[in-house]
């Protein structure tokens, strides 16, 4: 069966970070894998949610796609064109198509301009219009679209609370009509109350809109219903891959399983949630799979090799030793 | 953000530095219109009557060549508004875009921040000093003297705030909306530059006067025959003794003028600063 080519081709991407000062003879630096060799697509119309735990490497992932940090190796290919190695110069007119939304609304938007400054700005760098008025009936119809009065247009960033300011940030995105839109920890930094508001509207933009998402979030329980497919990420590598359903109902991978544990439930009598453990550190990661030390069945093979990624369906894509015991045989 | 509301929140409640920014009016509208206050000519010489007293028709006394104290001072306010507005122009210019530029453009930085390193090892006045000799005496060259050197403190200072800045989430929106580099630096960095480089305005202005009267007293700043207030201490430092007024009132002058600036400098910090606090916490 022949899928169309996906929107979005990551290769094995790399970014790694020199830490340390390097003291008087340079020998304190060491190097921090924040992404170490990671591989997924993203088909037209499709949410990729990517989960995982703080400090994974997650937001690493959505700012070297696009440009943000450099990437140390691998490919993405973005419509065919690898992305990656683009110069700057090239990479911005496909900004337009490629958009990022910050996890911080109170930082990720200029203090000193006002909201009709802050929306006009894409508009007129990738010349969507002409002139102050078009700008502002485009602008106007942003702001109706992700819920806000166009009159605060005339309004500084600080007269609006977190909820308001993160519409502000997805008008500033959906704007420009972009492909694949990068959204990273949208919701994290707002109240719980506002956040199943915001999570709504995204998912209704996304879904009129088609536009493709990389949805970035520690919560599994966040990515539950804007996702099509999940993956799951710890300390720089993806360890499991699949249809949401395969994820939510069929986990394989053990750290996969304690991330759904520990989604808090309102049921009472299943408060029982599983210790997380301490994350490993990224600028010594463990031998073998990374997950060994807080892994419940974790093998000899598991202290010493790194896992291969195990096809459980055509879809469903698992790194564990020991999935082959787990399921009975292996698929 | 209006001007006027702007203005009222600096001087509202504060009485002093109400009184110094009335006192720099004054100034400016001395300097502006010195030949209107000024009863003589601050050049003409009366061999007669040489270091008199003050008195009705001097207020301030005439110095040795019998020259009118009072003018000369007059005048000589002209000569504080344009070194201390020129100083801080050159100053804020140089300084400032050394600094932005030199923390956006790291390869860049290593270069120029180093150059700014060397040149603040050196105390102020010495290097005032220094460079005034390799140049003729003039109000232009005591103005790039002055402004070079605090232009250096700008470039640190602005070095620094810019590192931070270009690291805010906002510059990395901006660069994912596709925004290119002079307008990440003009259009979204410098706009919340405007509070330091007042403070820093201020501070210049001020500083730029007490080494203005240093040079003019080593005889390396302006032209003698330039009346301004540093001027006039050097020449007639020698009458001390007979004729202390010739000293007083230009060091008077000096002093009101720079605690006045200090003054004002001051409360515009205040009256920025919580504002800009409430951008990040009043939400
Ligand atoms: N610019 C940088 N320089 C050095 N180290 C970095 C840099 N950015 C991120 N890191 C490190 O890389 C690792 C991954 O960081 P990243 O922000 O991608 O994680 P994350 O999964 O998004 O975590 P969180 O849930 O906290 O947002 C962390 O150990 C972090 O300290
Ligand atoms: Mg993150």
């Amino acid at each position: 069966m022949t899928q169309p080519a996906p929107l979005l081709q990551v290769n094995d991407l790399k970014t790694y970070f020199t830490i340390g000062t390097g003291g008087p003879f340079g020998s304190g630096k060491q190097t921090l894998k924040a992404v170490d060799g990671i591989s997924f697509e993203i088909h037209a119309g499709e949410v990729l949610s990517l989960v995982g735990e703080s400090g994974c490497g997650k937001t690493t992932v959505g700012r070297t796609l696009t440009q943000l940090e450099p990437a140390t190796d691998g490919e993405a290919y973005f419509n065919g064109t690898e992305i990656l190695s683009l110069p700057n110069s090239q990479f911005r007119p496909l900004r337009r198509e490629i958009q990022m939304i910050f996890q911080d609304p109170f930082a990720s938007l200029n203090p000193r301009l006002t909201i009709e400054q802050t929306l006009a700005e894409p508009l007129h760098i990738h010349k969507l219009a002409k002139n102050r008025k078009e700008a502002r009936v485009l602008i106007s119809e942003t702001l109706q679209l992700v819920g806000l009065d166009p009159k605060v247009m005339d309004r500084y960033p600080h007269e609006f609370s977190g909820g308001q300011r993160q519409r502000i940030g997805i008008a500033r995105v959906m704007i420009l009509k972009p492909k694949l839109v990068i959204a990273d920890e949208m919701v994290s930094a707002l109240d719980v109350s506002i956040q199943a508001q915001v999570l709504n509207l995204i998912k209704d933009l996304q879904r009129d809109s088609g536009v493709s998402m990389l949805f970035i979030s520690h919560d599994l329980g966040v990515v539950r219903h804007i996702s099509d497919r999940v993956a799951v990420m710890y300390l720089g590598k993806i360890v499991e891959i699949g249809n949401r359903l395969e994820i939510f109902e069929n986990p394989s991978h053990p750290y996969t399983k304690l991330l759904l544990s520990s989604i808090p439930r309102i049921k009472p009598g299943r408060t029982k949630v599983e210790d997380l453990g301490e994350p490993a550190s990224a600028t010594s990661p463990p031998t073998g799979c990374a997950f060994h030390p807080r892994c419940a069945i974790a093998t000899e093979i598991c202290r010493s090799a790194q896992p291969e990624m195990n096809e459980l369906s055509e879809t469903h894509v698992s790194a564990c030793h020991n999935i082959s015991q787990l399921l009975g045989g292996h698929a | 953000m209006n001007f006027i509301s702007t203005i009222q929140n600096v001087f509202r409640g504060r009485t002093l530095a109400t009184i110094g920014m009335i006192w720099l009016c004054v100034i400016l509208v001395a300097a502006l219109a010195a030949p209107i206050f000024a009863p003589f000519d601050p050049l003409d010489i009366d061999p007669i009557g040489r270091l008199q007293e003050p008195s009705w028709a001097h207020f301030f006394g005439t110095d040795h060549f019998g020259r009118d104290t009072f003018s000369r001072s007059i005048y000589g306010a002209r000569m504080t508004v344009v070194i201390g507005l020129g100083s801080v122009v050159f100053a804020l210019i140089i300084g400032g875009l050394i600094g932005m530029l030199s923390a956006y453009f790291t390869r860049l930085g290593h270069v120029l921040m180093r150059i700014v390193d060397v040149l603040m090892a050196f105390p102020a006045l010495l290097l005032a000093l220094v460079l005034m000799t390799l140049l003729e005496r003039s109000v232009t060259n005591t103005i790039i003297v002055i402004g070079i050197v605090y232009a250096t403190t700008t470039a640190r200072i602005l070095f620094g705030m810019t590192l931070k800045l270009k690291g805010e989430v906002f510059v990395d929106a901006a660069k994912c909306s596709g925004a290119g580099h002079s307008s990440i630096l003009f259009r979204h960095i410098l706009p919340n530059l405007i509070s330091p480089l007042l403070v820093q305005a201020s501070f210049i202005f001020a500083f730029a006067q007490l080494q203005a009267a240093a040079l003019d007293f080593l005889g390396l700043g302006l032209p003698p025959e330039i009346p301004s207030w540093g001027n006039m201490l050097s020449e007639e430092r020698i009458y001390v003794t007979r004729a202390p007024w010739l000293l007083l009132f230009p060091g008077i002058l000096i002093i009101i003028s720079v605690f006045s600036i200090n003054l004002v400098g001051d409360a515009m910090r205040d009256s920025i600063d919580p504002r800009f606090k409430d951008d990040i916490a009043g939400v």
